[in-house]
């Protein structure tokens, strides 16, 4: 077995075990965004695109899972599927109008885009607009396996975060992700060699969504609720900077940096109160200024280097 | 179309005029935004925590220093420009040889830094900033009700952004600016100092938001959440206009204030997603913004 | 390749998960043999309802446990612990659950903001403790929505309707239109003030909904002018209620159109001043300057905090007190039990007057209407109201026959 193969079963283990040591709904909350991170590296990091939009399709994810769920009766299998199918419809949608522009104008593109459904949902009638959409049953998996017990819920959570991440390992490793990647490095190029640039950054980008849907849609069963935070612009700033601070274009980068905003901001808020925020975006200007490459980036370099030396 | 002819001329103007004083802001902050982006070619999330933070100093001046409305509409400026300088100096001009997302980045951590500081000194529900005691009263001009302190905030406005404009476009020092946007490398060779330019550019940016903060006080409530609702309204406008003419983001501003109103009028429920549709329809349409120029 | 071992293993630790019972070798409730009661405070710290509830909930809860102490000398400790929702519905159960999981907390209480408490509601009711819904007014919280776990203390939008909205109808102002916090509070406010005027021969014109914590309410107002209403009704509280008052005025609405503070706290007044307040109907279940009982109680906060106790602050400790005294009375803190306990006790101290909690949670006791002093009839700070009605529980609040609760039964 390869190193690396040692290091995903390790992950695996402690993924397994760990909700015998830590509070459940705390691991499951991070294995949502580790999933949303993921979702968003793949366009971020992979493509060079960064939408501040995220939000809009996990919000998405999370409303239309439990609006399925609660409105109309389907199990948390189905709900989650058809959560993940409507964030991806809509990832379709932005899509096609946001690569009509690139950079800066993307970012901003994503960010108003993102910005009317977040009025969508604070208007729509299925919505309950601030009172968020409550009370979200659980459920049974596959008529099966009851959810209502934090600890089935948790390998349920599990095996979805690993399904994404294996889908999102597999598409940056498979011929589409190479022609992502050329696309980041240099666009120009990648278009003279005959590749239809706009039809590979859409597709890229409605997977991407439809990923975020899904750990939105996941999310919505761990808390039984669907909220307007969810689809919050702070919520598409939080991504990127899980993404940032993780690394960007490494794949256990989104994860990393997950895990360590959403542990820093449960065990902070309660001691510094609004003060998170301001430590947040700390951490953003630190690592815009000096680790551009995030903590894994910088620890792989500093492997190479050793190796090198 | 009867439903147009049943509204009351009254409710009619108020909304045109509170459009107006809503597309006021619009357009000083999207004039801001977009002389930095030409200098920078940095978006700077951080303007509507700039505005914000405007609107405090003016607050807490009178608060704590007794500094009326008038000299904070001078001093306060001033203040967050300096600010800006700062922050030029100490961070951003770093980044100039990266990505442009990088400035980005960079801009929206210090937004929620700014945010973050301001929500943990004073809570996220707003303060009171009485109107200076020249402008309370308004006139009653027979079809509708015109509070001064309104009618007020679109003329200084205004002049304020028609001052820009002719200060970019017909002065010597605009010149410099418009050299230095167009060719940094050649007018540096000329002997014009393009850094310092640079940092004035972002600092009078960062005043032009301190500016409208101020003129926002007293209309509404100064609160530390007030920038970040109004940043991304700001985008969608900048993105609409296109950031190729100063004098296509003030008219843009104006005119999606405008349209803001009668929404407001027609259909309260769209009020708030109307400039969002209407970005999606110019993307459609014309993406490089109705006054920008593609590259 | 990888991947695929991971699923294969994965599924094989899926199956026996299920079976595994881990969730029953954490205790359902703590038992008071733990020696140990916990009560959690769950507020708005710092937004605009901070005045009303926010730091002074936590004094108050503090208050009524020190004197609980110190009058019962009970065997058991009894700690506090508080958070602020942020007037966030998921913030706020997210808190709670995690109270209740982890920390062991038996009671929660002040519970501002109704779509807060709607969702504290349902947790509270999964997990088998004890809400007591002091702040929050949305009728809801006892009707459709009501839980066997669940108190609502203080006030909630029936009553306020009932009350005062009644009284400003029957005194002339039969054509209303609403301005409306656009969540359950202001939802239910408007609903239940609608059937009250409509009830009354009035009539509802039109209705604007507007966001918690709004900056601006100009073009809110400019619609309820053109709509030529007698009667503007705020279905909304706090900072907003505030804010919409000080815009009314700056556009000169106040000359022709009157406006109806449907919830206004002493707190509102205070921030307002008498001179923009005066002569206002309002509906309250508690006044420091009532008696002597109240003005003792508000004596005693005034000199922790600055400030006069709200309904909501008083309510506070009025609550807490109840449910320590309860706990005692059960021998234990199970939830059934004490529920089981308090709702057969009636309630009489400083706050609540004639008060008894019925089948579907809600307390009823003495509501007050009162009127706002001109400036020349107040003779001393926070001199603000006259008392004109004492309207009793049973006619203030709904009456069980039209409860929707599926506890009450009929």
């Amino acid at each position: 077995m390869s190193r690396q193969a040692i290091a995903y079963i390790a992950l695996l283990a402690l993924g397994l075990l760990a909700p015998f040591f830590i509070y459940p709904v705390l691991v499951m909350k991070v294995l949502c965004f580790a999933l949303f991170a993921c979702a968003f590296n793949l366009l971020l990091g992979y493509t060079g695109l960064l939408s501040f939009g995220h939000a809009a399709f996990f919000g998405t994810g999370a409303y239309v899972a439990g609006f399925a769920i609660k409105g109309w009766g389907f199990p948390p299998e189905l709900g989650i599927l058809v959560g993940t199918a409507a964030s991806a419809l809509l990832g379709w949608a932005f899509g096609s109008l946001a690569i009509r522009r690139t950079g800066i104008y993307f970012a901003m593109v994503t960010l108003a885009l993102a910005q009317m459904v977040y009025f969508v949902f604070l208007q729509a009638p299925f919505t309950g607009g601030e009172d968020g959409l409550q009370g979200v049953p659980r459920g049974t998996l596959l008529g099966l396996i009851s959810l209502s017990k934090d600890i089935n819920l948790y390998y349920f959570v599990l095996a979805v975060f690993v399904f994404g991440f294996c889908l999102i390992h597999r598409t940056i490793h498979s011929p589409f992700g190479q022609i992502l990647k050329a696309i980041r490095e240099n666009e120009p190029r990648a278009i003279s060699l005959g590749y239809d640039v706009a039809k590979y950054k859409l597709l890229a980008f409605v997977l991407s969504a439809g990923l975020a849907g899904l750990a939105g849609a996941t999310k919505t069963l761990v808390f039984k609720f669907a909220t307007l935070t969810d689809a919050h612009w702070h919520s598409s700033g939080e991504v990127v900077l899980m993404t940032i601070l993780g690394g960007m274009g490494t794949v256990f980068g989104p994860v990393v940096g997950s895990t360590v905003i959403v542990s820093l901001q449960n065990e902070l808020a309660d001691k510094v109160g609004s003060l998170v925020t301001v430590i947040l975006g700390s951490i953003f200007v630190i690592c815009v200024l000096l680790f551009r490459r995030g903590i894994v980036g910088e620890i792989s370099a500093l492997y190479k280097r050793m190796i090198g030396a | 179309m009867t439903a147009l002819f049943d509204i009351p001329i009254q409710a009619l103007m108020g909304q045109l005029m509170l459009g107006l004083v809503n597309g006021s802001f619009y357009a000083t902050l999207s004039l801001g935004l977009a002389v930095i982006f030409g200098m920078l070619n940095i978006i700077n999330f951080a303007h509507g925590a700039l505005y914000m933070m405007g609107a405090f100093l003016a607050w807490m001046g009178l608060e704590y220093l007794g500094i009326g409305y008038w000299p904070s509409l001078i001093l306060v400026p001033l203040a967050v420009g300096l600010f800006g300088v700062l922050i030029e100096r100490s961070m951003l001009r770093w980044l100039y040889k990266l990505d442009h997302l990088y400035g980005l980045l960079l801009t929206f951590g210090l937004a929620l830094v700014i945010e973050g500081l301001f929500i943990n000194g004073y809570g996220v529900s707003g303060q009171p900033y009485q109107i200076p005691a020249e402008l309370t009263g308004g006139f009653n001009l027979g079809f509708m009700f015109l509070p001064y302190y309104r009618g007020w905030v679109i003329f200084a406005s205004l002049l304020v952004c028609f001052g820009t404009w002719y200060g970019i476009e017909k002065t010597r020092l605009g010149a410099y600016l418009r050299a230095a946007t167009e060719n940094p490398k050649l007018t540096q060779a000329f002997g014009i100092n393009v850094p310092l330019m640079v940092m004035l550019t972002y600092g009078f940016g960062a005043a032009l938001a301190g500016f409208a903060g101020v003129l926002a006080a007293p209309a509404i409530q100064v609160s530390p959440l007030m920038g970040s609702h109004l940043i991304i309204i700001v985008f969608a406008v900048v993105v609409i206009g296109g950031m190729g003419s100063i004098l296509g983001s003030i008219l843009t501003g104006l005119g999606l204030g405008v349209v803001e109103g009668l929404t407001n009028l027609l259909y309260p429920a769209a009020s708030a997603t109307v400039v969002f549709v209407i970005m999606a329809i110019v993307l459609m349409v014309r993406p490089a913004g109705l006054f920008g120029k593609e590259k | 390749m990888k991947c695929k071992l991971l699923n294969v293993a994965l599924a094989a630790l899926l199956i026996p998960a299920a079976t595994t019972a881990w969730a029953q070798s954490k205790p359902a409730a703590m038992k008071l043999s733990d020696n140990m009661i916990k009560i959690g405070v769950l507020t708005d710290m710092s937004g605009v309802y901070s005045d009303l509830g926010g730091q002074g909930a936590v004094t108050a809860v503090q208050m009524a446990i020190d004197d609980f102490k110190a009058q019962y000398k009970p065997k058991f400790a009894i700690e506090m612990v508080y958070a602020d929702h942020q007037n966030k519905a998921d913030v706020g159960s997210n808190k709670v659950r995690e109270w209740y999981d982890t920390q062991g907390v038996d009671m929660v209480t002040d519970l501002l903001n109704s779509g807060v408490s709607l969702a504290v509601g349902k947790v509270t009711q999964e997990k088998k403790r004890i809400a007591i819904f002091v702040g929050s007014g949305s009728t809801r919280l006892t009707d459709q929505d009501c839980t066997p776990n669940t108190v609502h203390y203080a006030y909630d939008t029936y009553a306020l309707a009932n009350v005062a909205g009644k009284a400003i109808v029957k005194n002339g102002g039969d054509s209303w239109f609403f301005l409306t916090a656009d969540y359950a509070f202001g939802h239910s406010l408007e609903k239940d003030t609608s059937d009250v005027v409509k009830a009354n021969g009035g009539k509802v014109l039109g209705t604007v909904r507007h966001p918690l914590n709004a900056s601006d309410f100009s073009s809110y107002l400019l619609q309820a002018q053109a709509s030529k209403a007698k009667i503007i009704g705020l279905a909304n509280a706090g900072g907003d209620t505030i804010n919409s008052i000080k815009a009314a005025s700056e556009f000169g609405i106040t000359k022709n159109q009157q406006l109806a503070g449907l919830l206004m706290f002493i707190t509102d007044i205070h921030a307002l001043g008498l001179q923009t307040t005066q002569g206002m109907l309002l509906t309250s279940g508690f006044y420091w300057d009532k008696d002597d009982e109240t003005r003792k109680f508000s004596k005693r906060f005034f000199d922790k905090t600055k400030r006069n106790p709200t309904m909501v602050q008083a309510g506070d400790y009025s609550a807490v007190t109840t449910y320590l005294k309860a706990v005692v009375a059960a021998g234990t803190d199970e939830a059934g039990a004490v529920m089981a306990k308090m709702k057969s006790t009636p309630i009489n101290d400083f706050f609540a007057k004639n008060g008894k909690i019925r089948e579907n949670g809600r307390m009823i006791h003495d509501m007050y209407l009162m009127q706002v002093k001109k400036p020349s009839e107040s003779k001393y700070p926070w001199d603000y109201y006259d008392i004109k009605a004492v309207v009793s529980g049973e006619d203030a609040f709904q009456p069980l026959s039209a409860s929707q609760c599926p506890l009450v039964k009929k």
